[in-house]
């Protein structure tokens, strides 16, 4: 067999920057992600297996080891594991090890992340977000699935003034696109 | 800039109004340039100027002024212009601020503003009389586009829309607030000071670009020892200071939704000079407050008199807001007429600044005694008991005709201004909006809020609340805080008149108008209740009273009255119209916001899309999906393009980019289970490793959509459905699994975006792949046709799918999409030596046809089962459950006859049918035909050497062989009824 | 734009991340394959439509991803409760209970306020 090579990745948002005085956008490095579902009975065998214990409250998220889980639902979890490189998937390996039921889809390819920054990262969200993002009503932690504009994004809080937008790779430059708007108006004196 | 007290124009009043003398501004009207103060309205800088005509009226063309001095205004509509592609119709010239190098033109008219040709309408007034469209626009009916369209057009509207594209930029935001005031007056100030204190979230929004509402005009006000316009300026600036308020000024709350949902549009960059590239002209704000405090006020309302629209004549209050904040005189022989006390504020002021009052003429025989006691001091003549009824000035009011009640003792006086008010109405818009019901204020004649339907108070003026102490008792309360505040003023807001004055009586030949932006006057209303309207809806309708982009501020309470006059009613019982949003007119702009050029919609594309437009890929849109249409080479045009594509892939091969097609990960032990009822087919028989072509039916029984699932373990199928049904299929199958099937141990992903797929399809497609492939045998024997698999592509984990939807040898290639574009490139560097092509939809369309393959919601249209589409061996006949099985059996789904799907050949194997052409049996029956059926599927087959086609006919496959027609416009097309595979009929190509 | 209570994210969040599902609690009937014509059409394709108390299905399509149910006023748009998919019809409010939540948390006249406050 002839020597083909090894295919090389490619990001969504490879090359993309931008935002305003108040605002940094960035594309996120690649990581490996599942989308994870799980009985309530069996949250804890996958918790243990994948190191990080999943949330069963609502809108939030637990990280550990690199790895963050975030509840979208009441079985579904969104597993993003930022040490991941090689090919595989260690997620759904990791998963597989739990031995209890469950359903894990590698989602790695599916999303693609934009990170959100500075003092006016929440105001550039909510250009198209409906939701409140003030810190009483989605701290740092907080995550929900929600729709920005006219596409759906996973929504995470990191720290007070920083997100991370998980946005399905081909409604990335759309989403991307918006956060600059956003981002322009954000820096705008009132 | 500086300028002389001569420059700012002849109606300054020295050391009057609020403005800054040192900053002016320059800007045209008609051509003519005159210096502003910064700060002016275009109303208050014309006004300066001792401009009072300003347009022309919709109807009449009769020469019109500046009526208020807010955004209530009807008549001072006006063309903005910034420079050459930022001009805009109709705005309003008392809340359009001046700056430095802005164009204002009038509109509606023509040669010019002084002489304007269609002021002929106003002598032809007798024909536009009201319910003049519905009576004249009625027939003949070939009229309708040669004549009344045109001239309606033409009517229609006053200014002229823009043709350029909008060069500037809009935003909208969503946000969230515990408390949201609308209006920043005395109870709108105080509202925000005593919930701000309580450490809620807290937005102010006024529409003015300073705070304080009535504070503007009325100076007679004291709160907390200091004048009222001061303290409202130290009120705003301590709110500002709070982390917790958020104060937008230049911002209408325009609609008050469901919820606790506001529609606030902020005006950014129009009152600047030179806005920073980066400002949005205007903001949208999407408010969702827990609860609202309405303070919006109340609008003065005019008098309905005979000649009552002459420019020079406006509210009494827009005199006072000209005067004590602009320091503009409105005349210098001000005339009055008034049916309520605070039209004396107003001429007293004017007289304090030295401008001379004609007369105030009062038709109530007793106004109040402290305001006659003012008058005589100041030496103002008072007419109680008397009426204007008549004004005269062609282009500007130049005298009034003032008689006693009752029409004797009828004299001229000359006046230059004629200031008016018939009382206050509590601008009940945004209550009434947000579904709450008002009730009748008998003894004070207006509406008020009485039963709330949302978390929302009313305080002020708009509540009808007219005791300064107890506005500001009531709005600390609304508030939710705890505020010591004391305020003073003899402003009185109740009392007054609603309905025609005197001199607008029936008998009257002239003009009182009530509705000025669609020339509607009191007359107008009474020969509407004369012709039988007795409903203030219809009312409203067939005089357009109240229906122009001011919704009737002015105009509703006053055309009410009239109604219920002539119908002998009480008001309450003629009811009262609905208030809708927006309360003033919303740019398109701030509406779109964001939504426009790239930002419109999503544009979806493949992981391969940039190296498909590198080699020179037409794109078509499916969905919102970028799809490589085409091919074309050098010279090709689309028709060689697609031919040199089909022949090559079934010559050679073909690539195709196949990333689209919806996929599902459907996982869990029960998974097979699921799929057995989800779909027509069965599951539970298919073997790990294998695929199988799958219908999905609607619970009716109609085929929803289609596609190849593939087995990949026990508890794991990798399912795939159309590119525009993903969605909904995904919809569909959560709602069964969520809501009818929970007891099932499965889950649904959806993975569409996971994989990037390259299909390879022909001859020499396992040749192509088979370097790429690692991990599996895929030759004939041990990969044969329908089967998948996981293995390694280019060192990457992959899922291979042999498939086909082109009826030849084929492989679908699934990677991870990042690593898309590079097995793509090497794919299609090796296809390439080897003669193969790229190809596009419309190859893979023509392909599919060919083999009778169908493509959902193309051949099928929602009305069609499986068996209408000849996919009746997909349907399992030993399953005892699935969603469809009883919509199959209702009896229209099982008659003889139905439309089933078959193949068309023409006669003439050169001509292409034209998709949706209807079919009949005999192209010379009598109109109308009886229609059989309809092309759905028409394309010129290289492979075949002639045209092919599908289409759904009335019992399609008992007709093969038979001779049908498709009657086009200039020809009828013969055709023969076939079985739907063109090429290959055999099918061994497939399995190569 | 209505506001609508998720009974799984346990909060408010705007229609925007939902989608209506039509009414609620037509069960697919278990014996669906040998129903007759009549009682085909009264599951699949009859519905109420009324005006005022609906039940009907909402689904949060655009956060947690499920289906629930709502008792609506479909002339006030007001939501009675939400509650989750599978649970039974929930019993309508009584007319007091109705009032009391209005009362408490929907209307909020100047009456009230005026009297809280002093």
């Amino acid at each position: 067999m002839a020597d083909l090579g090894t295919a090389t990745r490619a990001l969504p948002l490879a090359g993309f920057h931008g935002g305003s005085s108040t605002v940094r956008l960035e594309a996120a490095p690649p990581a490996e992600r599942i989308s994870l579902r799980v009985r309530a009975e069996d949250v804890a065998a996958l918790s243990g297996a994948l190191g990080v214990d999943l949330p069963v409250k609502p809108k939030t998220s637990a990280s550990a080891n690199r790895r963050t889980a975030l509840w979208l639902g009441p079985d579904e979890w969104l597993v993003i594991d930022e040490s991941g490189t090689g090919v595989g998937n260690g997620l759904m390996q990791a998963a597989q090890n739990s031995g209890a039921l469950h359903s894990a889809a590698d989602v790695s390819h599916r999303n693609t992340a934009i990170l959100v920054s500075g003092t006016g990262a929440a105001k550039a969200i909510n250009a198209g977000c409906p939701q409140d993002l003030s810190l009483k009503e989605f701290p740092v932690g907080a995550c929900s699935r929600t729709i920005f504009g006219k596409v759906e994004i996973v929504l995470l809080r990191t720290a007070e003034d920083a997100f991370r937008v998980e946005v399905w790779r081909s409604f990335s430059d759309y989403a991307f696109g918006l956060l600059s708007e956003g981002a322009r108006d954000a820096a705008v004196k009132v | 800039m500086s300028a002389s007290a001569r420059d700012l124009g002849a109606f300054r009043i020295k050391d009057a109004g609020r403005h800054t003398p040192a900053r002016t501004a320059r800007f045209t009207f008609d051509g003519k340039t005159y210096t502003a103060m910064e700060g002016d309205t275009v109303a208050s800088a014309l006004l300066a100027h001792g401009v009072h005509l300003v347009g022309r009226s919709f109807k009449y063309h009769r020469p019109r002024g500046i009526l208020s001095a807010g955004p209530e205004e009807p008549n001072a509509l006006l063309d903005v212009s910034r420079d050459a592609g930022r001009r805009q119709p109709n705005v309003r010239a008392t809340v359009q601020e001046v700056f430095d190098g802005v164009r204002i033109a009038s509109q509606n008219r023509w040669p010019s503003l002084k002489h304007d040709v269609g002021a002929f309408n106003d002598l032809l007034s007798p024909f536009f009389a009201a319910g003049f469209y519905y009576k004249t626009f009625m027939w003949p009916k070939e009229a309708w586009h040669k004549l009344y369209e045109p001239f309606i057009r033409r009517a229609a509207g006053l200014g002229e829309a823009p043709k350029e594209e909008d060069p500037d930029h809009y935003t909208s935001r969503y946000a969230h607030c515990d408390v949201l005031i609308a209006g920043a007056g005395v109870a709108g100030l105080t509202a925000a000071l005593s919930a701000a204190a309580t450490g809620v979230s807290v937005f102010l929004v006024d529409e003015q670009p300073e705070v304080g509402g009535a504070l503007h005009f009325d100076a007679g006000t004291t709160i907390d020892g200091q004048n009222g316009y001061e303290w409202a300026q130290a009120a705003v600036a301590r709110l500002k200071a709070m982390p917790n308020v958020t104060v937008l000024t230049r911002t209408t709350v325009f609609g008050y939704y469901n919820h606790g949902f506001l529609g606030l549009v902020e005006r950014v960059t129009d009152h600047l000079a030179r806005p920073g590239r980066d400002l949005p002209r205007e903001r949208l704000w999407q408010v969702r407050a827990k609860r609202v405090v309405l303070a919006t006020g109340s609008i003065e309302r005019h008098m309905v008199f005979a000649n009552n629209d002459r420019p020079g004549i406006m509210l009494a209050s827009a005199a006072r807001t000209f005067l004590n904040h602009h320091g503009v005189a409105v005349g210098r022989q001000v005339g009055v007429y008034t049916a309520h006390d605070s039209a004396y504020e107003a001429a007293f002021d004017l007289k304090r600044a030295g401008v001379s009052i004609a007369a105030i003429v009062d038709c109530r025989s007793h106004p109040g005694d402290a305001v006659l006691a003012e008058a005589r001091a100041l030496g103002i003549d008072v007419l109680t008991g008397h009426s204007v009824i008549n004004t005269s000035g062609r282009l500007r009011v130049s005298s009034m005709t003032v008689a006693r009640n009752g029409g004797s003792n009828a004299r001229k006086i000359a006046v230059d201004a004629l200031i008016v008010s018939a009382g206050w109405t509590p601008s009940v818009h945004l209550f009434s909006q947000s579904r709450g019901k008002l009730r009748f204020d008998e003894q004070n004649q207006r509406f008020l809020p009485d039963i709330y339907a949302q978390d929302c108070v009313s305080v002020g003026a708009c509540n009808g609340t007219d005791d300064l102490s107890d506005l500001i008792d009531e709005a600390i309360a609304a508030g939710g805080g705890t505020l010591a505040l004391t305020g003073e003023n003899s402003f009185e807001w109740t009392g007054g008149m609603i309905g025609a004055a005197e001199g607008a009586g029936p008998d009257t030949v002239v003009k009182a108008f009530v509705d000025f932006q669609h020339d509607v006057t009191a007359k107008d209303i009474r020969l509407a209740v004369r012709e039988g309207m007795h409903s203030i809806e219809h009312i409203k309708r067939f005089t357009t009273n109240g229906m122009a982009s001011d919704q009737g501020k002015l105009s509703n309470m006053h055309g009410l009255a009239i109604a219920a006059e002539m119908l002998g009613r009480p008001i309450p019982k003629v009811g009262l119209t609905t208030f809708r949003a927006p309360y003033t007119p919303v740019t398109y702009g701030t509406l779109v916001g964001h939504s426009r050029g790239d930002l419109f919609d999503p544009a979806r594309k493949t992981p391969m899309h940039a190296l498909e437009a590198a080699e020179g890929a037409e794109f078509e849109d499916v969905g919102n999906w970028k799809r490589a249409w085409y091919f074309p080479k050098r010279g090709e045009d689309m028709h060689a393009a697609v031919n040199r594509e089909c022949r090559t892939v079934r010559d050679v091969a073909g690539v195709f980019d196949a990333s689209t097609l919806g996929k599902i990960e459907v996982v869990g032990p029960d998974a097979a289970q699921f799929l057995n009822l989800l779909y027509t087919n069965a599951w539970d028989t298919l073997k790990p490793g294998k695929c199988r072509y799958g219908i999905m039916t609607r619970e009716d029984g109609f085929v929803y959509d289609d596609g190849v699932v593939g087995r990949l373990a026990e508890d794991r199928f990798h399912v795939t459905t159309t590119t525009g049904g993903a969605p909904r299929v995904l919809h569909h199958m959560e709602d069964y699994l969520q809501t009818e099937f929970p007891h099932l141990k499965v889950w649904l992903t959806s993975t569409t975006e996971q994989w990037a797929v390259i299909a390879v399809q022909g001859p020499k497609a396992r040749e192509i792949i088979q370097p790429f492939v690692e991990g599996i045998d895929i030759s004939n024997e041990a990969f044969p046709h329908m089967s998948v698999a996981e293995c390694t592509v280019m060192g990457v984990p992959s899922r291979l799918f042999r498939m086909s939807f082109t009826g030849e040898l084929g492989f679908e290639v699934n990677v991870p999409a990042d690593y898309g574009p590079a097995v793509w490139k090497a794919i299609w560097e090796r296809a390439e030596s080897m003669g193969a092509c790229l190809y596009g939809t419309e190859t893979m369309h023509v392909l599919r046809a060919e083999k009778g393959y169908i493509i959902v919601g193309q051949d099928t249209d929602g009305t069609v089962t499986p068996d209408d589409a000849a996919l009746g061996w997909a349907v399992s006949k030993k399953k005892t459950d699935y969603v469809g099985i009883r919509g199959l059996k209702r009896p229209d789904l099982v008659r003889d006859g139905r439309k089933q799907l078959v193949g068309l050949l023409t006669k003439s194997p050169d001509v292409v049918l034209e998709e949706g052409g209807q079919i009949v049996a005999d192209p010379n029956q009598p109109k109308p035909m009886t229609m059989l059926g309809h092309v759905t599927s028409a394309y010129w087959s290289e492979n075949c050497g002639r045209s092919i086609a599908l289409a759904l006919v009335a019992g399609g496959r008992s007709l093969v062989g038979k001779t049908l027609y498709v009657p086009l416009k200039d020809q009828t097309i013969e055709v023969e009824v076939t079985d739907m595979v063109f090429f290959d009929k055999e099918g061994g190509r497939i399995h190569g | 734009m209505l506001l609508i209570h998720c009974p799984y994210c346990e909060e408010d969040r705007s229609e925007l991340e939902f989608r209506w599902a039509g009414e609620a609690h037509i069960a697919r009937p278990e014996n669906i394959a040998a129903i007759t014509d009549e009682e085909f059409a009264e599951y699949f394709f009859l519905r109420n439509n009324e005006k005022g108390l609906t039940y009907e299905r909402w689904r949060h399509i655009h956060g947690c991803g499920r289906f629930f149910n709502a008792a609506r006023d479909t002339v006030s748009d007001r939501f009675l409760m939400t509650y989750k998919a599978g649970l039974p019809k929930q019993p309508i409010p009584t007319a007091e209970e109705t009032a009391a939540i209005a009362e408490e948390k929907t209307v909020e006249t100047w009456e009230a306020t005026e009297g809280d406050a002093r």
